[in-house]
């Protein structure tokens, strides 16, 4: 039985990783990439405390969050095309038209 | 579906069935829209005969009752309960017969927005009717109010030369005294704990003091409605303004609303506070009668004589509900009914000459009776049965009353005088003078201008058309009928007037 | 209501139908009046069916003396229908035929039915002299309103609706006083006929007043308005109480019987058609108050001085307006006058408490003085005839195109007033028929044996000489001034000269006019037969309802002065006015001898003038100044529009906008725009656009967020 502090830990890693991805990137893929580790992170971390007290709610949540996440996956991605397709681009910090 | 079945609910919203209806009529189908809206209101007037058919007048209490929980947050317990009784039926039925003559007489009256106008009209019959049929103050409060935004439009779009004007005063003079009646009713439903009127009546129990107050509160919209002397100055604005169906519903229901007001809510709930209040109220019934009668007697303008008289004519209703007595207060009942008809007979027919001449100037009338036999007779039944002539149903009333008031006035009478009675009394001497006048003004005498002046236009004067005679015929079967053989309509009121007085008496010793 | 079982035997149960065919007949002239009219014989139609349903109600009141004197004169009630009950109040629409209401109603519907006749001649020939021919149907309509409320009235088992008769034969009146509504008496465009018929209604209705106030005191007295019901408890009550109702009750009777001080509205009544003032101004309506008071003889019964005032109203009243009468041209005028002292008479006799004596003069003064107008209407009509016939023959001398015209234009300049006496004399020759009759109606006026008059005045004479000689002397100097003023009437009318063209041409009447008067002649002349001394007809007839009465003596004393005091009055008449017959444009005879006194006389003492200046005008003044200038000036305009509308005007727009507004709500509102904008300027640099920089922010306030939670 591995220890859950193992698997938060690792959850902890992932999701630092993927706020790093987010801050940093200039990519818009990367960037939705580095939001899908944060969100698995977290999944993780359900997973792993809903083991821990023995509770379903966790696991619960996890399937809606994949469920959530699948659909941001369509529409995300498919912003994501139709800004490359106006803008031939998708550097994240070329979108400022809506700078105060 | 059960809830809009039951007859008091089905009876109060039928006319929104029309408004519907007329929702989705093309608007320059004009005799399609006022043929909608006469055949919804006629349906109207037969659920409210349906209505008279179930009610049980030998009972006293509320009847025909729809009573559900409302508005129940922070422990107030308002209600949607509407029900009938003896005090209310007969206004009931009034409203619903007045509103397809009004209608009626619109035909070739209005031509403009014809379909806002009838969706106005129904609307205000809604509210009219739900103002005599609602138990709980506050549902009562939301009709009572409600009934002021489409009288504010008929005036206000259909109206004379200076409609806007008088159409803001009527709305700011009525809100003036609701906005009082609000505060009291408010008071009443956290104090005692209840909105419901016959559960505040049996409760009873308000500390004379405060009764007073509340008493003020309410007397103030409901005198403003009646309208009583001094708080008149809105009535002839309001009436000069108004089309010719809305002057009818005007004096024929509305100012019913405030008489209804009184009897309803001030006598029953406060009794100590309206006997302590019978004098003076009394009071100004009666300068409101000897002052209206004198003012009708010197205008120019026929619609503004007419509306005076009602001041006169309210006066007497007044001096009625606040005699305490049997008398007073049928004779008050029946007289609004009387002030109904007769009055509203009288607008109609001063518009339906106004449709004609264009003018209300007396000075330029005369000798009509010549040329327009049929309305010169009409006119004179109205005549005198807004005047009181024995055997018509002005007489009945005003009678009744002035019994009523002088028996009040003697040793152990709530009014302590009999000059009130008296008073009221030589009223009846002014009323024939000032009716009197417009009549001659009109029908007698040699020809007017107005005759020369309407051939000048390319048509002569006519006499009443059969849609004109088939409007009136109705109110005059009516004038005939309670003049003559009154029994019925007493009988509907008889047992709950009773009841109020026992109270009434109650409170007195 | 103990008294309700009907009576199987008898006609009683046809009582209603006194009221039910006259409104039948009224109800037919509605509806096809209008269709009869556009025949030939539509006049005669529409005549006939009043008349007719004017005489089934004489033929029922009739069957019902028949059925009562059958019944030994006790009291019948038939109820119809309930009216109105409220507590204690309890009102329904009774018939109740005794003896005084079967005698009432006998003298209505009879009178009423000769009258009706009269008038289908009358009225024919009035119309067209009026030029509106359509009238003539509404004129039958209303005298058979009139017989209706009439009978109402008089066969009524309470005072309540007995009231409702009172106003409604008051209606009848106004109606009819008012049928030229669009014209005065002589023709002419004017409102001075409708101003007769509002007089009419509104004198009237200040008498109803009295009457209602009457009937409020009774009932919180009484407990109830119902004849026996009231007067069973007579006893019981306060006599103070009593004296109020009857003195109220008088106020009602001067209103509905022309007696100082509600007279006025009579003469003037003269405006209607000469039927009319046969009819409702002489012999039925305003003898409407006498029934009144024989009504309610057992409350006058019991309060002598309530008594005595009612007396003298109506003997000053005799006197008053005899004076009145002599100064008059006028043919009706002077009758008008006539009748209103003839009712003191009447009022005196049953305020003395001769409740017999004053229904007889009712019943004879019927008779004779619906004779005298209705020959008045045939000399009107003789001399309408005569200057109709004038203008004609002129009319055809002159232009013969333009006839109308010059009709239409010399109209004005000359009017021809056909009821001015100073425009007869003569007619002794021409209209010898209606010269006839007018002298029986004179005669019994007078009181000249043996025509009714004579014995109906002399028996309240000789009630007064017996118990009020005061009362007496007045009475008696009335009688004496009749008899002059009817002399100076004859000699003026029928003797001398013709002093006007159209009297040279006037025509006599058609039978259709003469007979109906015949039939009144007769009855003036027999009338007195009713109740001669020592037989007492009316009397023991009466004492059914009125209870015993106490029967006076005939008195040859009484009866030779009073004789011989008219017949003095006729003497010095024809000295004044038949000796020399007036000439054309002649003064009075009597104007230079009486002086200042004729002049009073002439202009009816000014009481209308009086009256106008002291209460009409008055009110005329209240009423505008109360309407023009305390209603719309100080209330409306002032009150509302300077003080209510003016002071919010004020308060919203000076006062705030100026200083409260501008430096403070102004000021605050604008500062807070100006500080928003400011810190939204240095906000907006946040804003980069840049995605990143956003996700830092939101992971800083994670940050933050979570730090707070840890270190709570």
């Amino acid at each position: 039985m591995v220890p859950e502090i193992y698997y938060i830990t690792l959850s902890a890693i992932l999701f630092t990783m993927g706020a790093l991805g987010v801050l940093a990137r200039r990519n818009a893929l990367i960037i939705f990439m580095s939001v899908e580790l944060m969100l698995n992170a977290a999944n993780l971390a359900f997973v792993s405390f809903a083991n821990t007290f023995q509770q379903l709610d966790g696991q619960i949540i996890v399937f809606f969050v994949i469920a959530v996440a699948a659909a941001e996956v369509a529409v995300g991605l498919a912003l994501i095309v139709a800004i490359f397709r106006s803008k031939h681009s998708i550097d994240v910090d070329q979108m400022s038209n809506l700078k105060g | 579906m059960k809830f809009f079945l039951e007859p008091l609910t089905l009876l109060t919203f039928f006319p929104l069935v029309g408004v519907l209806v007329l929702l989705f009529l093309p608007s320059d189908k004009k005799n399609l829209l006022r043929w909608t809206a006469l055949v919804t209101s006629l349906v109207t007037f037969g659920i409210s005969l349906w209505v008279l058919s179930m009610f049980n007048a030998s009972n006293p209490d509320l009847q025909l009752a729809t009573r559900y929980p409302w508005i129940t947050v922070a422990g107030w317990n308002i209600e949607y309960h509407m029900a009938v009784d003896g005090l209310s039926i007969l206004l009931v039925l009034l409203t619903t017969f007045l509103t397809p003559i009004s209608i009626l007489s619109t035909w070739a009256a209005v031509e403009e927005r014809v379909k806002d106008f009838m969706l106005f009209f129904l609307l205000l019959e809604v509210g009219m009717t739900g103002v005599f049929l609602a138990q709980d103050l506050f549902l009562f409060y939301i009709f009572w109010e409600f009934t002021l935004v489409p009288m504010y439009f008929l005036i206000g779009i259909w109206g004379g030369p200076r409609r806007i004007y008088a159409a803001l005063k009527f709305f700011l003079y009525t809100m003036a005294g609701s906005i009082l009646m609000l505060l009291a009713i408010l008071w009443l439903g956290i104090q005692q704990g209840s909105f419901s009127v016959p559960e505040l009546i049996e409760m009873g129990g308000i500390p004379a003091d405060i009764q007073l107050w509340l008493f003020l509160a309410f007397a103030a919209a409901f005198a403003i409605k009646v309208p009583m002397w001094p708080l008149h100055s809105w009535l002839p604005d309001a009436h000069v303004e108004a089309p010719t169906a809305g002057s009818v519903i005007l004096a024929g229901v509305l100012l019913k609303m405030g008489t209804y007001g009184f009897i309803r809510f001030n006598l029953p709930l406060f009794p100590e506070a309206a006997i302590q209040a019978a004098p003076w109220m009394a009071l100004l019934a009666v300068i409101g009668i000897i002052y209206g009668a004198a003012v009708s007697y010197a205008q120019q303008d026929a619609k503004k004589l007419v509306a005076y008289s009602s001041v006169s004519h309210l006066g007497f209703v007044m001096l009625g509900l606040f005699a305490m007595n049997p008398q007073g207060i049928q004779g008050g009942i029946l007289q609004m009914v009387n002030h109904g008809l007769s009055t509203g007979a009288l607008f109609l027919l001063v518009g339906m000459i106004y449709e004609q001449t264009h003018t209300r100037d007396l000075k330029v009338y005369g000798g009509l009776w010549k040329i327009t036999p049929v309305f010169g007779s009409l006119m004179l039944i109205v005549a005198l049965s807004s005047m009181g002539l024995p055997g018509l149903n002005g007489f009945v009333g005003e009678f009744t009353i002035l019994l009523g008031a002088w028996g009040a006035g003697m040793d152990g009478g709530v009014l302590g005088s009999v000059l009130f009675a008296g008073f009221a009394a030589a009223g009846v001497i002014m009323a024939a003078v000032y009716i009197l006048y417009m009549f001659q003004k009109m029908f007698l005498g040699p020809e007017g201008s107005i005759v020369e002046e309407v051939k000048k236009h390319g048509h002569a004067l006519r006499d009443l058309n059969a849609r004109e005679i088939i409007t009136m015929v109705p109110l005059l079967v009516f004038i005939f009928w309670i003049g003559l053989y009154p029994k019925p309509f007493f009988a509907l009121m008889a047992p709950a007037v009773d009841k109020l007085v026992v109270i009434l008496q109650a409170a007195m010793h | 209501m103990h008294l309700s079982e009907t009576v199987n035997t008898g006609f009683f149960f046809l009582a209603p139908w006194i009221i039910f065919a006259p409104v039948v007949g009224l109800l037919v002239n509605i509806i096809f009046g209008g269709w009869f009219l556009k025949r030939s014989w539509g006049e005669a139609a529409v005549g006939t069916v009043a008349s007719l349903a004017s005489g089934i109600a004489f033929a029922v009141s009739a069957l019902l003396a028949w059925s009562l004197s059958a019944a030994h004169g006790e009291v019948v009630v038939v109820p119809f229908a309930e009216w109105i009950h409220i507590g204690s109040l309890q009102l329904d629409w009774t018939f109740r035929v005794d003896t005084l209401s079967v005698t009432m109603m006998l003298a209505v519907s009879g009178v009423g039915t000769l009258i009706h006749i009269y008038a289908i001649g009358y009225m024919h020939e009035d119309v067209r002299f009026k030029k509106d021919e359509k009238r003539y149907q509404r004129f039958f309509v209303f005298m058979n309103l009139f017989i209706t409320m009439m009978m109402l009235l008089v066969s009524s088992d309470s005072y309540l609706m007995l009231f409702v008769g009172w106003e409604g034969v008051g209606l009848c009146s106004f109606l009819l006083i008012g049928f030229w509504y669009d014209m005065d008496t002589l023709g002419r465009p004017s409102w001075a006929n409708s101003n007769a018929a509002n007089k009419a209604f509104i004198a009237n209705r200040i008498g109803d007043f009295g009457f209602l106030i009457a009937g409020f005191i009774m009932f919180w007295a009484f407990g109830s308005f119902q004849f026996d019901e009231v007067f069973t408890q007579v006893g019981a009550i306060a006599p103070g109480i009593i004296t109020a109702i009857t003195l109220f009750m008088l106020v009602g009777v001067t209103g509905k019987s022309a007696q100082i001080p509600l007279y006025v509205w009579l003469p003037d009544a003269m405006a209607g058609p000469t039927p009319v003032s046969a009819l409702i101004h002489a012999a039925t309506m305003v003898t409407a108050g006498v029934y009144l008071v024989t009504r309610s003889a057992p409350l006058y019964s019991t309060v002598p001085a309530a008594q005595y005032v009612v007396a003298l109203t109506g003997a000053l009243t005799a006197l008053f307006a005899a004076t009145i009468a002599v100064g008059q041209y006028d043919i009706k005028k002077v009758l008008a006058y006539s009748t209103i002292s003839q009712l003191g008479f009447m009022v005196a006799a049953v305020g003395m408490g001769a409740y017999v004596a004053g229904m007889f003069h009712l019943v004879t003064h019927a008779f004779f003085k619906a004779l005298l107008f209705l020959s008045a209407g045939s000399v009107i009509l003789g001399l309408e005839r005569g200057h109709h016939h004038l203008s004609h023959h002129e009319g055809h001398q002159g232009h013969e195109g333009s006839h109308h015209e010059e009709v239409r234009r010399t109209e004005p300049v000359e009017v021809f007033d056909p009821g001015d006496m100073r425009n007869m004399g003569g007619l002794r020759k021409t209209m010898p028929v209606t010269f006839w009759l007018y002298v029986f109606g004179t005669l019994a006026l007078a009181g000249i044996f043996p025509f009714a008059g004579f014995w109906s005045k002399d028996e309240i004479l000789l009630d007064a000489s017996l118990h009020y000689p005061d009362i007496y002397w007045i009475l008696t100097l009335a009688a004496f001034l009749t008899a002059f003023y009817m002399g100076r009437q004859i000699w003026m009318v029928f003797f001398g000269e013709p002093r006007h063209e159209a009297a040279a041409h006037a025509e006599e009447s058609k039978p259709i006019i003469t007979i109906p008067l015949m039939v009144l002649a007769a009855l003036a002349l027999l009338g007195g037969g009713l109740n001669l001394p020592g037989a007492h007809t009316l009397g023991h007839w009466l004492e059914h309802t009125l209870g015993e009465i106490e029967v006076p003596e005939f008195s040859l004393m009484v009866a030779g002065v009073s004789t011989a005091l008219a017949l003095a009055a006729i003497g010095i008449s024809w000295l004044v006015y038949g000796r020399n017959p007036l000439k054309a444009e002649q003064k009075d005879p009597l104007k230079k001898p009486l002086g200042f006194l004729f002049t009073g006389m002439e202009n009816k003492w000014w009481v209308d003038e009086g009256y106008k200046w002291l209460i009409l005008d008055n009110y005329v003044r209240l009423s505008k100044f109360l309407a023009e200038v305390i209603d719309w000036r100080f209330w409306h305009d002032w009150f509302h529009e300077k003080i209510i509308a003016g002071t919010y005007n004020w308060l919203s727009n000076i006062a705030l906008n100026k200083y409260a507004d501008q430096q403070g709500i102004d000021a605050f509102a604008n500062g807070l725009g100006e500080w928003t904008k400011e810190v939204s300027a240095s906000l907006r640099r946040v804003q980069n656009g840049f995605v990143r920089s956003y996700a830092l922010s939101v992971l800083l306030g994670v940050v933050l967020i979570l730090g707070y939670l840890l270190l709570k």
